[in-house]
């Protein structure tokens, strides 16, 4: 219990502004008696729109029936794996060499958008974002931040742009997802900070999905909570 | 701003009026539970059983209903998607696919006044909407029942702070600005609200 305790029935109808939400969100991560209470809190909202129920027009149902046709669900959460050693660093360092060679593209265009970057992951990431066929798609988070996943897929690479995200929470880290037929197959994790751009490791011409999640402190080697981003792909 | 009003009995469907309580509950968690395996006539049977309940809260908190119809839709997109993920043991499957409409309704208002606070023309579709509830709506005369006995145990002030911010999709600060009160009255009352609301419904604490 806390001085933010009381906002947990603001929380859960979702009457917090974004930095109210950010700072509940982190504090729910390590207390379990918020997280029950707006459980039950939830339940309990669950009851009003009982009192504003409308049929809505046939035309909706088709919709809805036609956009699952080509979607499949996200796996249901699994138990925690200790992580395997995973970054391919050396890769992506002759990658990002490799680009320094292309130089700076675009440099007056983009924005240095992280300290964290290195000037070598900056190129890297800017020749996927400037690359002929790269592609973005954008996910609005309902907190106010923006995730934005650009894939190019001639060069089989694919950067995240996350904006205003809370953090993750103690010992918790963002980790980055590519989904392959029923695997999610971890494509990295994220710095701490609001503002980040990074490359993903992994195939994503081949990706059906692309997810975020908070995982804890090293990554897991799958997904063991919610998405907090989720993006579909089409497969080039 | 239109009451949280008690169900009105025409609202009943007597087609769902046989499912109430805790069968129409395990129900929905086990046609998401089917759904989360690929089965898509669970989908479109869980579909049918909540789909006044969703598009109806979409229209209350967006207004608009050729918006509410999106916001549905998006909803129900990633209900289908997250449907292997709902978790039995920690609530209910209509508040968990209420939740998620909810949040969707809220961010579409709130992104709406963003974008129109920075003069972007927005379009008003209109489409009527149909006020005859056919499908799933206020799908059991019991459960009806209950929640109306439920909203008449809060305080009239309880009521208000909790249908500015659950229909009225604003925050708490706002809730408290537009009814004159001290910045933290409003969560308190929110809060107090839905405890109560939950105590009468018997909604495990």
């Amino acid at each position: 219990m806390s001085e933010i305790h009381p906002l947990s029935g603001a929380y859960a109808i979702d009457a917090l502004d974004d930095v109210e939400r950010a700072r509940f969100e982190r504090h729910l991560t390590e207390c379990d008696d918020c997280l029950a209470e707006v459980q039950s809190l939830r339940e309990a909202a669950g009851v009003l729109p009982e009192s504003t129920a409308v049929a809505p027009p046939a035309s909706l149902r088709d919709r809805v029936l036609a956009d699952i046709d080509a979607v499949r669900p996200l796996p249901p959460a699994v138990t925690v794996v200790p992580l395997r050693p995973r970054r391919r660093v050396a890769a992506l360092v002759a990658v990002a060499a490799a680009l320094v060679a292309i130089g700076g593209v675009g440099a007056t265009v983009w924005h240095p958008w992280s300290d964290e970057s290195s000037e070598t992951d900056l190129s890297a990431t800017q020749r996927v974002l400037l690359a002929p066929d790269a592609e973005t798609l954008t996910e609005e988070l309902g907190d106010g931040a923006t995730v934005k996943f650009t894939r190019s897929g001639s060069l089989n690479q694919a950067v995240v742009r996350v904006e205003g995200m809370a953090p993750a929470g103690p010992d918790r880290v963002y980790q980055l997802w590519l989904q392959h037929g029923n695997e999610m197959v971890s494509a990295g994790l994220m710095q701490p900070g609001a503002d980040q751009l990074v490359l993903l490791d992994g195939d994503p011409s081949s990706a059906s999905a692309f997810g975020i999640t908070r995982e804890p402190a090293g990554g897991s080697t799958k997904p063991t909570r919610p998405p907090v981003s989720l993006i579909e792909l089409e497969q080039t | 701003m239109e009451r949280i009003g008690p169900v009105s009995a025409g609202a009943s469907s007597p087609k769902e009026a046989s499912a109430p309580g805790a069968n129409a509950s395990d129900l929905l968690a086990a046609l998401l539970k089917r759904s989360g395996r690929g089965d898509k006539a669970a989908f479109a049977e869980l579909y049918d059983a909540t789909s006044a309940r969703v598009y109806g809260l979409a229209v209350r908190v967006v207004r608009d209903p050729a918006q509410a119809e999106e916001v549905a839709q998006e909803a129900y997109l990633e209900i289908w998607r997250g449907s292997a993920r709902f978790d039995d043991t920690r609530g209910s499957a209509i508040a968990w696919i209420l939740t998620i409409v909810h949040r969707k309704a809220v961010d579409r208002v709130r992104s709406a006044e963003a974008s129109s606070r920075r003069d972007t023309t927005y379009q008003q579709k209109n489409t009527t909407v149909e006020h005859d509830t056919t499908a799933d709506a206020a799908h059991a005369s019991m459960e009806a029942h209950r929640v109306r006995s439920a909203l008449t145990s809060l305080t009239a002030v309880q009521r208000e702070a909790l249908e500015l911010a659950y229909f009225g999709g604003y925050t708490h600060t706002e809730v408290a600005t537009l009814l004159d009160l001290p910045v933290g009255t409003a969560k308190t009352r929110i809060r107090d609200g839905l405890i109560r609301l939950r105590d009468t419904m018997g909604v495990p604490a």
